[in-house]
């Protein structure tokens, strides 16, 4: 298929960006979105153009590197990682629109590239269980229920893709915030620092400058792991409950 | 193979008979590890931890430790450095320390916890590993591997690493990769990313307490050897360009594998050599590079456009039948058009026992055979089909599709999202791919390479997976050596500690410098005509037809000169735009390409070498009269380990000899 694409390009952090339009063409089915751009970028190394900036890595679906507002959407039109996006869900003749994450927690960098080191400094803030290296009990000394067990599992499915953020039209990185503390909170191994993880984690998101959750829901909706709006709940929740106990 | 001498166990010293590499290579003195333990084998690991020195905690404070590689071992071992005390500094190229490629591994992690009484232990662990690995890995290293795996499992749900569970809330386990205990914690098909996850929250516990740096978006791009020391590296501020020195009392490079290489690989894209060939560059060894790990379950390549592989979990043989049709002219068909009697279910005809649960090199070496024999399905890349189908048509008739589901239900979307086809209605095609590297740089017992204070963890060193690493043992190993290996053996070098003092102006510290400034202002200035990934690709073909599952002689020494015409068209044909002062993706594989050259070089000479077939290595010389592999202990037993010969000389091989006392060695045979 031949395609239209108008891509953001900016030269670095500091410097105006603007929309480019380029033609591609011979795109197949099966193409992965990313690699349609590799098709891009080697003709315009060719042309001496300088290739276009974006982030991949793992290139199937886990590490979460990945990421695009694909048509205003984030990661496209399907709900997965933009490397698991592929070109039969677009049309011959389809013009896209290519831009980086929208948010000003994550700073663009160059081109698609954005800047999601608030993600590290949040989790620095308390999104761990303090367990220092050989001095933990043998593992199934605490048992976890099943269901428990489960439900935590589901949630640390988070990838830190970002695209919550990008899709929330207040930048809030609420469901990234309530997949961490309900994956930790689930577990016996996690109460100890319950408390003071919510009310650290929401403090550093703060200040990082994340907007406010209003229940808008755009940002399960773009999850490609499909994590539940509840755990922005669970979130509220601990957070009164950590007020509550004095925090 | 009899090596049976009373109580004692041990293989003659290697007797070289055949020299395929002649004229390749230098030989050069025999390498033998200067802190191999002795003793009984149970018994190594405890004493060499108690006798490796101490560092007092108020002196930790004092001493430096730089990590490359935010993966499992090098995530692990920032953590626990960090905790114990000294200060780190660790580097990642990724935009997170969490998006490490260990992030992507799916089956699981083994450990001899014995939790289903099913006859597991330390020994058995170990036993099942050095035999896995062909007898080509050093058995006190595994030993230690098997005897501390069962702590892993206690930290990791510590950190709260949510792992399969049992209705009562304790562990679950599963079997894995052909073993016959269940030893495999899992969970679900993200095991890789549940256990980085957990190392990666553990650091970043410790960037906030204080005890690590963190640097994402920097590649290490040379070492700083002063005196034969490691005390140093170079990096790139991948967003700046900024050539950066860091200095430190002791480098440990945790920087994953080189199965990139091929080009295609389940690799991640950025997935590369340049830290550990840097520091071969500079002198360490490189040892068995040409062992690679082909997995005989990804989605086939779609087309020429294809950028990595995906693997599907190995757990899909355990339901799915592998077949393709008897006759070529079927190839085109529509599988369910085939009748029964025209297919050819080749595994289970050739391998009655084990069926399609033979083990990976061998279901991925017959795969290929079919495949050349013109028997491949699936759409044509170049002149050949590449791909076999795994039929799931049976199991669905015996379980239902909700059977099926239940069981595969995550795999079986992600080959539909991949491949656009459905596979509860039509056989899923596979094909073997790259997948993980047994070879990296050579280290001692104590994870110390030949350089003193370059220490080398997780799959970048060479030391405990032999020719073929079996199911659910790379993550134990990265995070063995992370979690527990390291910080017990980089103490006994601190100790030593104060080192020297090293300025920024010492003449080895600004010679590296501009070594590196030197290297990207000449990929800038080529302005050739080829972007680096034409020459990436170019390379990995090479490298799959004649140092992929099935080498040959006269395939490998092509294959070096092949390679040695493409690094010449590399230096003069490249083409880099953009600056060196700015985030520049086409440099950063520059950089990386011009390094997967000389290795690859390096691995089809180490190929050459060993003729013998052993792991997934298939040597055309060196079969039985059935066709299958044949190992010569008698002459290959040992590590091949290669010192950088310089830029015009020939690299120099040193051998160290594979000593087994506590495991016999044999054949494999699974007919």
């Amino acid at each position: 298929m031949n395609l239209t694409l108008k891509i953001w390009r900016q030269p670095d952090a500091t410097t105006d960006g603007a929309m480019h339009t380029y033609q591609v063409s011979d795109i197949s089915d099966d193409m992965s979105f990313l690699e349609m751009l590799d098709v891009l970028n080697e003709q315009l190394n060719e042309k001496g153009e300088e290739p276009i900036a974006f982030d991949s890595d793992c290139r199937e679906g886990i590490c979460g590197m990945c990421g695009l507002m694909i048509n205003g959407q984030a990661h496209g039109p399907e709900v997965t990682t933009t490397c698991q996006l592929h070109m039969r869900s677009f049309s011959d003749g389809d013009v896209i629109t290519i831009e980086p994450w929208r948010a000003e927690s994550f700073p663009v960098i160059k081109d698609l590239v954005v800047d999601r080191g608030a993600f590290d400094r949040i989790i620095q803030s308390g999104g761990y269980i303090s367990a220092n290296t050989g001095s933990a009990p043998e593992a199934n000394s605490v048992p976890v229920p099943r269901d428990k067990a489960m439900r935590s599992f589901n949630m640390a499915t988070c990838i830190s893709c970002g695209a919550c953020v990008a899709a929330c039209p207040n930048g809030s990185a609420s469901l990234f915030l309530g997949a961490k503390i309900t994956h930790l909170g689930e577990l016996p191994q996690g109460q100890p620092e319950r408390d003071a993880r919510v009310v650290e984690m929401v403090g550093q998101h703060d200040h990082e400058g994340f907007g406010g959750c209003t229940n808008i829901g755009e940002c399960t909706a773009a999850c490609p792991k499909e994590i539940p709006l509840d755990v922005i709940s669970q979130l509220n929740k601990d957070l009164r409950t950590a007020m509550k106990h004095g925090h | 193979m009899a090596l049976l001498d009373g109580t004692t166990q041990l293989n003659k010293p290697p007797v070289q008979v055949s020299d395929d590499a002649r004229g390749y290579y230098t030989l050069g003195e025999p390498l033998v590890d200067p802190v191999t333990p002795t003793g009984p084998i149970k018994d190594r690991w405890t004493t060499r931890k108690f006798d490796n020195r101490l560092v007092n905690p108020a002196n930790r404070r004092k001493m430096s430790v730089i990590i490359v590689g935010t993966g499992l071992a090098g995530g692990a071992a920032a953590a626990t450095l960090g905790e114990a005390g000294y200060l780190v500094k660790s580097f990642c190229f990724q935009d997170s320390p969490r998006r490490a490629h260990s992030i992507a591994a799916q089956g699981g992690i083994n450990a001899a916890k014995n939790y289903k009484e099913d006859g597991d232990s330390t020994h058995r662990l170990f036993y099942d590993t050095v035999k896995g690995g062909d007898y080509r890995s050093r058995e006190s290293n595994v030993y230690r591997l098997a005897e501390v795996s069962a702590n892993i499992i206690d930290q990791c749900v510590a950190q709260g690493v949510p792992f399969a569970r049992e209705y009562g809330g304790l562990l679950d386990n599963r079997s894995f990769g052909g073993v016959q205990v269940s030893r495999t914690f899992y969970a679900r098909g993200q095991t890789g990313q549940q256990l980085l996850i957990g190392a990666y929250q553990a650091m970043e516990r410790q960037v906030a307490a204080g005890t690590v740096q963190q640097f994402t978006r920097h590649e290490m791009l040379e070492i700083i050897l002063i005196d034969g020391k490691a005390r140093g590296i170079i990096a790139r501020d991948l967003v700046t360009g900024e050539i950066q020195t860091h200095l430190a009392d002791a480098v440990v490079l945790a920087s994953g594998g080189y199965g990139n290489v091929f080009y295609l690989s389940t690799n991640a894209m950025g997935s590369n050599v340049t830290a550990g060939w840097r520091a071969h560059r500079k002198g360490a060894y490189m040892a068995n590079p040409c062992y690679t790990q082909i997995h005989p379950t990804c989605i086939p390549v779609s087309g020429e456009h294809q950028s990595k592989l995906t693997l599907m979990s190995e757990s899909l043989r355990n339901d799915g039948r592998i077949w393709v049709p008897k006759k070529a002219e079927d190839c085109e068909k529509d599988p369910r058009d085939i009748p029964e009697g025209d297919r050819d279910y080749y595994l289970e005809r050739i391998y009655p026992a084990f069926g399609n649960l033979v083990p990976r090199d061998i279901a991925s070496r017959q795969a290929k055979n079919m495949c050349d024999e013109g028997r491949g399905v699936g759409p044509k890349v170049g002149d050949f089909r590449r791909g076999v189908y795994l039929d799931f048509a049976d199991a669905i008739a015996r379980l239902g599709e909700d059977g099926i589901r239940e069981k595969y239900d995550n795999l079986f979307d992600m080959y539909a999202r991949i491949t656009g086809e459905n596979p509860y209605e039509t056989p899923m095609r596979i094909y073997p791919a790259v997948h993980y590297v047994m070879g990296g740089l050579w280290v001692d017992y104590h994870l110390q390479s030949n350089i003193p204070g370059l220490f080398v963890a997780g799959e970048a060193n060479f030391s405990d997976h032999g020719a073929n690493r079996l199911g659910a043992s790379a993550l134990m190993q990265g995070l063995a050596d992370g979690y527990f290996v390291l910080p017990n053996t980089i103490r006994d070098y601190l100790a030593d500690a104060p080192f020297e003092r090293i300025d920024e102006s010492h003449p080895d510290v600004v010679a590296a410098r501009t070594d590196v400034e030197s290297r990207i202002s000449t990929f800038l200035s080529i302005n050739g005509t080829r972007s680096a990934d034409s020459f990436h690709k170019e390379l990995g073909t090479i490298m799959w037809e004649y140092c992929g599952m099935e080498r040959s002689e006269e395939g490998l020494r092509k294959a070096i000169d092949l390679i040695r015409e493409l690094k010449a068209s590399f230096w003069t044909d490249l083409k880099v735009l953009g600056t060196a002062d700015t985030l520049n993706q086409s440099l950063e594989k520059a950089g990386r390409v011009a390094d997967f050259i000389e290795l690859g070089e390096l691995m089809c000479i180490d190929a050459l070498n060993r003729r013998e077939s052993c792991g997934g290595h298939f040597r055309a010389e060196s079969q039985t009269e059935d066709g299958e592999a044949l190992r010569h202990d008698e002459e290959f037993a040992y590590v091949a380990a290669w010192e950088w010969g310089g830029d015009n000389g020939q690299p120099v091989l040193h051998k160290e000899d594979l000593i087994y006392t506590a495991i016999e060695m044999k054949q494999r045979s699974y007919k």
